[in-house]
């Protein structure tokens, strides 16, 4: 049997706000296999970005335990966790969050340097041409649409072959035409290329397409009856 | 894409912004090199003036010191008068290798200065003046015919001034005398240029001064020698022995309280400038929060994002740098019109002097500067948690 990508025991992140504690996941036990499509879903406030953040490696754990790929991470500091967001996790964005001053095509290649790759220009144009803006490498973000802005994101996110895209809302700001759009490449790149994906959503129609959906309330994950529920009242 | 091209684009987002502090470096950088560029020519200048006079010491009657430095340079010797006996005295002192007696006489001349009047300087000069100042050349004519002779020897710029050739003749204003032009020096660069000399005997008699010197000028065998030679003289009553080393050291007296007031402005300028560039490259740190945060979660490294910011924080500097230099070169010839209308005393030759070295290091500064403001906002910039950034960073 394969490592899991995503292995949590007792998972906890705790926010210090004045003299309370928030515990926005709340020991949370959590396996994700090489290959697997996962969706998050749960109320707003549920816990859903504060637990990507913490497999993406962008924050710190404040109890129980997180592997990634085998690796724990929960006592890593920053200087180790960078290796991580090198070539091993891809983030997507809700609000896109590319670099305003350089094109399309500048953003695919610069997470590429970043990441210490070599053959910048020509993976990014391949990449470009998969996601379908091959037409459209020399724009500025703000000369793109919001779903353009998100397919740049995806391939700025795919050009360094990930192990393990994470996305935060990634439809979040975009129409439903859009939306779907995205979510067909995630489906894609999951079939085909066999990326364990995990997206948190608040559209059921969307995340109901992945092959398994976690739902989330008050940072712990619900049962799926309680789920079924959830899922009656929107 | 490389750090160098992206630091080149975030400068470029806010064009006026990043050119006024780019301006500000730039002035600060054009201050220092014309303050120093004017200290080079300013001891240039004052050196090859004083090579120029030929003497490294001159005897003058006793009085101020600086009034007689100034006065010298001038052209004169300090107006007082002291009595021939004393030349005759050193004239065979065996460290001596040429000396000359001068007279400097001045005369009110009602039609100089385009008829306003002004003062007309004349100096009495003996043949041992040639012996000093070898490289005076005869632009034509020649030395006077005797040495009580009514006749007159023109500096180059006087001659022009007048429009004098050979033979002319010239009427010295209140003393009532005809003298007639016997030669014409070459340009030498020097105050000399503007005078009228007369044989010394001939001075002596018209401005009724017989056997008096306004000062003797000498060149030693070895300089060396100059210590035990002015102490020799010490005792000589009513004279001062003045060496030109020392003139040298009062009128840069005379300066130097200018010079830590224009060396303050440029500290000043250059601290204000570099306050600037810190403050100019932490706004756009943090306007960018959001963008460093995205890059990190990209996989920038604190080095990636802290070699970014310096190099902007370079970027400025160096284009700071270029922009002073051109503009030091550009306002060169301004800043010396300024100077010479503020100097006590201005040397000839070029008051502000550029070298290449002075452009190097002065540009190598600026990079310097760049550098250490740098380390401070990249520091802040690359310390930055990136879900901090990212999330908080509005
Ligand atoms: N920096 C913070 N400081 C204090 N509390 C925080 C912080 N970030 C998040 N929280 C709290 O943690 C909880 C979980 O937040 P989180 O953003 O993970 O929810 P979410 O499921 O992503 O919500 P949404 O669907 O609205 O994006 C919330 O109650 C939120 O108020
Ligand atoms: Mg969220």
């Amino acid at each position: 049997m394969s490592t899991p990508v995503i292995k949590a025991n007792n998972l906890t992140k705790i926010y210090k706000l004045f003299a309370e504690e928030i515990y926005a996941v709340n020991n949370i036990d959590l396996e994700i296999r090489c290959g697997e499509f996962v969706s998050l879903m749960g109320p707003s406030g549920s816990g859903k970005t504060t637990l990507l953040d913490l497999m993406g490696c962008l924050d710190s754990v404040s109890c129980g335990r997180l592997e990634v790929l085998g690796n724990e991470v929960s006592c890593a500091r920053e200087n180790d966790l960078v290796k991580y967001r090198r070539g091993i996790i891809s983030f997507i964005f809700q609000e896109f969050l590319l670099i305003p001053s350089l094109t399309a095509l500048e953003n695919v290649e610069l997470s590429l340097h970043f990441s210490r790759m070599t053959k910048e220009r020509k993976h990014s144009l391949e990449i470009m041409e998969r996601v379908g803006l091959g037409h459209r490498i020399n724009h500025l973000p703000k000369q793109l649409s919001g779903g353009e802005r998100q397919r740049v994101a995806i391939a700025r996110a795919l050009a360094v072959s990930p192990q393990l895209l994470l996305a935060d809302e990634p439809t979040g700001n975009l129409d439903t035409k859009s939306a779907q759009e995205i979510f067909s490449i995630f489906k894609k790149l999951n079939e085909e290329d066999g990326l364990t994906i995990i997206v948190a959503t608040h559209n059921p129609k969307l995340g109901l397409q992945a092959s398994r959906t976690i739902f989330l309330q008050d940072g712990k994950i619900i049962s799926k009856e309680k789920s079924s529920l959830f899922l009656e009242m929107i | 894409m490389k750090s160098i091209a992206i630091a080149f684009k975030n400068l470029q987002r806010k064009k006026i912004r990043s050119f006024l502090t780019v301006g500000g470096v730039g002035v600060a950088v054009a201050v220092l090199v014309s303050l120093m560029g004017f200290d080079e020519g300013y001891q240039r200048g004052l050196r090859s003036d004083i090579d120029k006079m030929g003497f490294q010491v001159l005897i003058t009657a006793k009085g101020c010191p600086y009034e007689a430095a100034t006065l010298m340079l001038k052209g004169g010797g300090g107006l007082r008068y002291m009595d021939q006996e004393v030349y005759s005295k050193i004239i065979n002192d065996p460290r001596v290798a040429a000396i000359t007696p001068q007279l400097v006489h001045t005369v009110y001349d009602p039609d100089k200065n385009n008829g306003q009047g002004g003062l007309a300087l004349y100096m009495g000069i003996h043949r041992s003046f040639l012996d000093l100042k070898p490289w005076i050349k005869f632009k034509s004519g020649n030395w006077f015919s005797q040495d009580d002779a009514e006749e007159v020897i023109m500096g180059y710029e006087a001659a022009e001034f007048e429009q004098r050739s050979i033979g002319d003749k010239i009427f010295i204003p209140g003393i009532e005398k005809i003298l007639t032009v016997a030669g014409i020096f070459e340009r030498t660069g020097t105050q000399d240029d503007g005078l009228i000399f007369l044989p010394l005997v001939t001075a002596q008699n018209i401005f009724g001064l017989p056997d008096q010197l306004t000062g003797i000028g000498i060149k030693l065998k070895e300089i060396s020698q100059i210590a035990g030679f002015e102490e020799d003289l010490y005792d000589e009553p009513g004279i001062q022995v003045i060496s030109m080393a020392e003139v040298r050291g009062t009128i840069f007296n005379l300066i130097s309280s200018a010079k830590v007031m224009t060396n303050s402005i440029a500290i000043i300028a250059i601290f204000v400038a570099v306050i600037g560039v810190v403050n100019t490259i932490l706004m756009s740190v943090f306007e960018r929060t959001k963008e460093i945060g995205v890059m990190k979660a990209i996989g920038a490294s604190r080095f990636d994002i802290f070699r970014i910011i310096w190099i902007e924080t370079t970027l400025i500097c160096v284009w700071g740098g270029i922009m002073g230099n051109l503009f030091a070169i550009i306002a060169a010839r301004l800043v010396e019109h300024m100077l010479r209308g503020i100097l006590p005393y201005a040397p000839s030759g070029h008051l502000v002097v550029i070298t290449g070295g002075l452009l190097l290091s002065s540009f190598m500064g600026a990079i310097i500067m760049g550098l250490v403001a740098g380390i401070y906002p990249a520091l802040r910039a690359s310390s930055m948690r990136p879900i901090e950034a990212i999330r908080r960073g509005e």
